[in-house]
């Protein structure tokens, strides 16, 4: 059952090298000494000095890091308040349309929201800025904060929470002491998909961005329309790697977990 | 009291700022064009009986009678339809690889497909101009290996945004089939061969029915986004290719035709209802399946 | 009245439809089958009886042609089957798990095997409306696997697997899912279906009261060897081993060295300062030799004196009694500290029985209760 057929490894190789070859002909490249992209000229780490140097890249990427941090938290504070809603909140007005608005934004074309965003803060006279960037990177990804929440507190055994009032918490406390703890893995994974979703946004960014605030997917796409440069390139490479490093670290530690929980259990049931 | 406060505080976030914009794309593709800030007639501030009298479909009419427009919306469907079957092409066989690999790698199948995820999507399409530009990597092989003798045009082409789409979107396809490929019982295929029917037989009749689902899901995922895309047209198409997203753009930017492109929009949402709906209704019968 | 009895295994003339000849399987290191040779023959219904991980399933496999064998033959009706492929044989399963396909009906699950044969439409109608009828599932045709009961499902995946009339049918552990009530009924219902159907059936299970009740035969196997093969009753009276008298059935065992006394019987000492104990056994046992004596507790009587003329009698105290409703099983210490079962029917209400806790008593049982083995 479990051995490969060749179809199956000849798949897998040819899916897989589709995946990850263009992004590791770019990062090969960002250390490439030639301003040629595709022509080899030896190792070279310039474009990374270079990089450091650029001050518009450097601005560009402190407000996107800023911009992230914000609406991911908030984000994740109202996704999660809109899943506990959707989830437990029982019948109450408008609940269709407000698990429409929730669900829409996802499969929502990103020019339709950021053009929607953009004719909204012009309407009401919102200087564009850093704030009008996180008010619409916060509407979309609570979106897919409270997807995910939900989903797991669907599988919530509910009677913890009953157990909890049942020994005199007050509602808020069993959410707090009970219910939070043990959504907090969804909890956080959300954040981390808000935060992805705010680091990558170009399309709604470039709609509410104003001049006083460039984020730097609007300065690559605006770098990168001349044609490839080395230093795309290298700014590429580091992005990768910091979302490599950060999704095998996070992959990593939830298999330790689970490997030590199993551990635990085996040794408690051996114990018994 | 606190229920009250938990469920108003996200659905006035939500209508203020998801829902009162979408009225205002409405009120906008139902405007005129004006030489002003904001720049088209009427706004509120003319009085309600004036802002009322000033709405009318001009735009879409405009829209109809301008084939620039009835191009974009047939091309991105075209392209939309073709580049989610050619997702599916690819990502079927990989989903099914994963499927029957091993218990012990498929952990690390999965994270690998999801990896690119959640790397930069502008990047990921980036990569591709280094590849599929006249002296880039793909021509230089195909040079190389003997097979053309002139470098081919493929970056600013059509065939440069389908390899985008199917790139970009591959993990989106492959992660709902391999779901269900993965829920699939191995001796649902031994029974089907224990009952005379050959390998191919076997897989035609119960892996793809029983994969309907994921399939479907996979099909949405890939196609809903991409008929609305504007990334993927505009790094790697060409001035011929056309895209409503890269339309919708251009107009709002490049003529500052505000009304216009808030019809162009109005109308991508209404193509886009029947996918989504029919989307919504699948899930939800999948859902229900499993109960 | 002399009508002649199920026994193609004692005819030499006989051709077996199933023939293992020295089979071996293993997957890497690990030895399924080791050696085995096995013959089953037409009309059987065969069990395999064992531990999990004894091997039975891996052979039921290699018939359905899932796996093949390392080294080794199986043919069947003469002919190797080794290069056929699963499609291609005359051969059908039911799987534990039924499998069947959740997107067909339960018409289409039943129809499916022919509908890759090419029967024609008229026959295939007829023939699904056979099975439905046999399985009494007339009224579920339409309906989807996840619409009915398990014992339904269960009904469906054999009809489903009968439908091809297949030369053999094998059902791996067919009624491992089902409720002990709703099981008992099925065995029955199973070899009603065979005895109509005439196909040889192979049945894998690990419960021995399963295999009891529905075989003709049974081998009993432990770690890739058949143990023994051989009638319910064979199995059951005359275990050739220590390991089959244990798996099968509640078995005291008691150990000592034997005798010749001519005529078959021995005698055994097992304990210093008791009687030795007598039992008659077609096996040869050199003098001074050790052997176990295997007691089923049903054969063993209890009584509160020293039995006179009686074959063997031990002494003992009771430690415990278990009430079973219709029987009692009294935990009896021997001499050596060993504990033996002895069974009783328990045709007097409970409150006027004669035994209690830490009574003094005596086992009793003839020279022809027990089995002596040698290994």
């Amino acid at each position: 059952m479990n051995r490969l057929s060749w179809f199956n490894v000849t798949s897998l190789t040819l899916g897989f090298a589709f995946l990850y070859l263009p992004m590791l002909i770019l990062i090969v490249y960002s250390f490439n000494d030639s301003k040629l992209v595709t022509v080899w000229a030896g190792f070279s780490t310039k474009w990374y000095g270079e990089l450091l140097q650029n001050e518009a890249f450097l601005d560009a990427a402190w407000v996107t890091l800023k911009v992230a941090v914000m609406s991911s938290t908030l984000a994740t504070i109202l996704g999660t308040m809109a899943a506990y809603v959707l989830v437990r909140g029982g019948r109450f007005m408008g609940r269709t349309l407000f698990s429409g608005m929730i669900y829409a934004p996802l499969v929502m074309p990103e020019v339709i929201t950021g053009l929607s965003l953009l004719l909204l803060f012009i309407g009401i006279g919102l200087d564009r800025g850093v704030l009008t960037i996180v008010l619409a990177h916060t509407t979309f990804s609570m979106c897919f904060v409270s997807v995910v929440v939900s989903s797991r507190l669907l599988t919530f055994d509910r009677s913890l929470e009953e157990a909890a009032l049942d020994l005199g918490c007050s509602a808020f406390e069993a959410f707090r002491l009970v219910t939070l703890p043990i959504i907090a893995p969804a909890v956080i994974s959300g954040w981390l998909l808000a935060f992805t979703l705010s680091l990558d946004d170009l399309v709604i960014a470039s709609f509410t961005a104003g001049p006083s605030a460039t984020t730097l997917p609007i300065k690559i796409f605006s770098a990168v329309r001349l044609g490839v440069s080395p230093e795309i390139n290298a700014l590429s490479t580091i992005m990768i790697a910091i979302v490599a490093v950060g999704v095998i670290t996070a992959s990593l530690v939830t298999k330790r977990n689970l490997v030590r929980q199993q551990q635990e259990e085996r040794a408690a049931a051996q114990a018994g | 009291m606190q229920r009250f406060v938990l469920i108003a505080v996200p659905y006035v976030w939500l209508l203020a700022l998801f829902l009162v914009p979408f009225v205002i794309v409405f009120k906008i593709s139902l405007s005129d064009i004006a030489l002003a800030i904001p720049p088209y007639t009427p706004t509120l501030k003319d009085g309600f009986a004036t802002f009322l009298a000033g709405l009318d479909f001009e735009n879409f009419v405009f829209l109809t009678s301008d084939d620039l427009y009835w191009k974009a919306y047939l091309s991105s469907l075209q392209i939309a339809v073709l580049s989610t079957a050619f997702t599916l092409c690819v990502a079927y066989p990989i989903a099914y690889g994963m499927a029957r690999a091993p218990e012990e790698w498929r952990p690390t199948l999965m994270m690998l497909v999801i990896l690119p995820f959640w790397t930069s999507f502008l990047i990921r399409v980036y990569a591709w101009m280094g590849i599929l530009s006249q002296e880039g990597f793909l021509n230089q092989f195909l040079l190389w290996s003997g097979l053309i003798n002139d470098p081919l045009t493929i970056l600013n082409t059509n065939a440069a945004v389908y390899i985008g789409i199917v790139y970009t979107y591959l993990p989106f396809m492959i992660l709902p089939i391999y779901a269900a490929l993965d829920r699939l019982d191995g001796s649902l295929i031994e029974a089907a061969e224990d009952l005379g029917c050959s390998r191919f037989q076997a897989f035609w009749l119960v892996t793809i029915p029983l994969s309907k689902n994921g399939i479907i899901a996979g099909c949405f995922l890939v196609f809903i986004p991409a008929l609305g895309e504007f990334v993927i047209p505009s790094l790697l198409g060409g001035s011929q290719t056309l895209m409503i997203g890269k339309v919708l753009w251009e107009e709002f930017f490049n003529n500052r035709d505000w009304p216009v492109a808030s019809a162009v929009a109005v109308i991508l949402l209404l193509i886009l209802i029947i996918p989504i709906v029919l989307f919504q209704r699948n899930q939800q019968k999948q859902a229900e399946e499993e109960l | 009245m002399t009508e002649a009895v199920f026994a193609p295994w004692d005819d030499p003339t006989e051709k077996p439809l199933i023939r293992f000849k020295s089979v071996t399987k293993r997957f890497g290191d690990f030895t399924a089958i080791d050696d085995l040779t096995l013959d089953i023959f037409e009309q059987e219904f065969f069990a395999l009886l064992g531990p999990s991980g004894c091997g039975k399933t891996t052979l039921m496999r290699m018939l359905a042609g899932f796996e093949s064998p390392t080294s080794g033959v199986i043919e069947l009706a003469g002919e190797d089957i080794a290069p056929i492929p699963p499609n291609k044989r005359a051969v059908n399963m039911m799987f534990q798990s039924y499998a069947l396909f959740p997107h067909l009906s339960v018409y289409e699950n039943i129809a499916f095997g022919l509908r890759r044969a090419k029967m024609p439409k008229a026959d295939l109608e007829t023939r699904v409306a056979e099975m439905l009828k046999l399985t009494r599932l007339e009224k579920f045709a339409r309906r989807k696997p996840h619409q009915i009961s398990g014992g339904q499902r269960q009904r469906v995946a054999l009809a489903r697997s009968l439908a091809k009339a297949p030369k053999l049918l094998l059902l791996d552990e067919p009624l491992g899912a089902l409720d002990a009530k709703l099981r008992q009924a099925t065995q029955f219902e199973l070899m009603d279906i065979q005895e109509k159907t005439g196909t040889t059936f192979v049945i894998v299970t690990h419960d021995q009261e399963e295999a009891m009740t529905v075989a003709s035969r049974v081998a009993v196997m432990d770690e890739g060897r058949v143990m023994q093969v051989a009638t319910p009753e064979h199995i059951y009276e005359a275990p050739s081993s220590l390991y089959v008298a244990d798996f099968i059935g509640d078995v005291n065992i008691i150990d000592g060295q034997a005798n010749a006394k001519g005529d078959g019987t021995f005698e055994i000492s097992w304990h210093e300062g008791q009687a030795p104990l007598h039992a008659t056994s077609k096996r040869a046992f050199t003098d001074g030799q050790s052997c176990h004596l295997a007691l089923r507790p049903e054969k063993v009587s209890i009584h509160s004196e020293k039995p006179d003329q009686i074959d063997n009698a031990v002494p003992g105290k009771i430690l415990d009694i278990a009430y079973l409703g219709n029987l009692s099983t009294y935990h009896v210490e021997i001499p050596g500290g060993k504990v033996m079962k002895a069974q009783v029917a328990n045709t007097r209400r409970v409150s006027r029985r004669s035994f209690t806790w830490e009574d003094d008593v005596w086992l009793s049982w003839t020279n022809t209760a027990g089995v002596l083995l040698d290994q």
